[in-house]
């Protein structure tokens, strides 16, 4: 693979192809822990960890695992990853464990990972993987940090912790709770259609879907179209 | 009594598994435009969740934790799930076609729902006893429904309505949410405060 095509698969993730704002993957860990900055950090941090040893064993193993099974053998390894980061976040940091609270073992089933394995991993050598992997993990953990400052500066008045509006405008305590988390990923979706400048709009279709490969609608049209046509 | 009131309650109202919790938007934003579509992935979900705490219950309580193996609730759970959901797709289509026929699609759908994996693991992060942990599963998936009911009956209002270009499609529903979700916080307290 060329040196520019390499590059352009770790960067595609950040901007172009960004799982939150522009796939629309992730969207649970993405709205629960952005209360603040910090958490969206380590939450990312966790995914990409995860993301990346998915990503090399799953490209390394891609030839060794019969298609048929595949979905079931990614998802095992997935979960291998995630014990993983799981114990090491435990011993090493239990405060974040605190903070992500359930959201850590259900890295499991986040979109991102799965996808990046279905779509990315298992047509691909290791080197483009590692590549990929990296770009949707710093794509991941962008996104969740700025929603993450967005409800922390607005919601508690400070920024990773710091305060910096909360001595002189009341915070809106709206945005930390869930309805905030809802309402500023709108908004960012909104700004990311428009900042994409190629006039596509972000969606929630089967591409997000970690059942799409199984699914029997996902090849007419997802869950939506399948169930008008059928009645 | 008081506290199998008590999960219920804040199951469905209180701590609602979508709107308070954040599980399960995948399918609450992608499965809710019409009202008969989501309370059939909803019944799928409901019906999961319960078998899924039911199995993994026991496997984690008196297998895992008594050798020591409780390291490996994560892979456990996640392939017992998808396992279970193979199996009743199976079962349901040989012995109950007309159940398959309306719950069937969603079924896939729901081996990779956090909402799932999520109660099962809750069960032991609360410390709730077998019983305790099922009636957890059916409050989480009655509010599942209710979430997705609701949410549905107000994306089908919106179809006809003037939305502002650029908020079409995905931002709009993500704004309605966070009307729903406002609505759900006139719940709060309402768990402990009942048997002050």
């Amino acid at each position: 693979m060329a040196k520019g095509k390499l590059l352009s698969t770790f960067t595609k993730g950040i901007v172009k192809e960004n799982p939150v704002l522009r796939l629309v993957l992730g969207t649970c860990p993405t709205l629960a822990v952005t209360t603040m900055a910090e958490n969206g950090l380590w939450m990312g941090m966790a995914a990409t960890l995860v993301l990346l040893g998915s990503n090399v064993v799953i490209s390394l193993t891609r030839k060794v695992i019969p298609d048929k099974v595949r979905i079931p053998a990614f998802i095992t390894i997935i979960a291998g990853f995630v014990t993983l980061v799981q114990m090491l976040v435990k011993a090493y940091a239990p405060e974040v464990n605190d903070k992500l609270g359930i959201f850590l073992p259900l890295i499991v089933v986040n979109c991102i990972i799965l996808a990046r394995a279905e779509m990315f991993a298992s047509k691909n050598k290791v080197l483009p993987s590692i590549l990929d992997a990296l770009g949707m993990g710093v794509g991941f953990t962008a996104a969740l940090v700025l929603m993450g400052s967005i409800r922390e500066l607005l919601g508690s008045g400070s920024l990773f912790g710091v305060p910096i509006t909360s001595s002189f405008i009341d915070p809106m305590i709206v945005m930390i709770l869930p309805a905030g988390g809802f309402f500023v990923f709108a908004i960012l979706i909104v700004l990311a259609n428009k900042l994409s400048g190629d006039g596509k709009k972000a969606v929630l279709g089967c591409a997000g879907c970690p059942s799409a490969a199984h699914c029997p609608n996902a090849q007419t049209g997802g869950c939506e179209e399948k169930k008008e046509g059928e009645q | 009594m008081q506290m199998a009131i008590t999960i219920l309650i804040s199951g469905i109202l209180t701590d609602n598994f979508v709107l308070s919790k954040f599980l399960g938007i995948c399918p609450f934003l992608g499965v809710s435009k019409k009202t008969n579509t989501a309370a059939g992935m909803s019944a799928a979900v409901i019906f999961v969740m319960l078998i899924a705490t039911l199995v993994t219950y026991p496997v984690y309580a008196w297998l895992l934790v008594p050798n020591g193996l409780d390291y490996l609730q994560t892979i456990v759970f996640i392939l017992v799930i998808a396992a279970l959901v193979q199996l009743v797709e199976i079962a349901l289509r040989k012995f109950l076609p007309p159940l398959y026929n309306s719950l069937g699609i969603y079924l896939p759908l729901i081996t990779t729902n956090c909402a799932v994996l999520g109660v099962t693991i809750l069960n032991f992060d609360n410390n709730y006893t077998y019983g305790e942990a099922l009636l957890n599963a059916f409050g989480a998936g009655v509010g599942f429904l209710l979430a997705m009911i609701l949410f549905a009956g107000v994306r089908e209002k919106l179809e006809g309505c003037d939305i502002p270009e650029s908020l079409k499609g995905l931002p709009i529903t993500l704004i309605a949410a966070s009307l729903v979700s406002i609505s759900f916080l006139g719940f709060q307290g309402l768990a402990e405060g009942l048997f002050k």
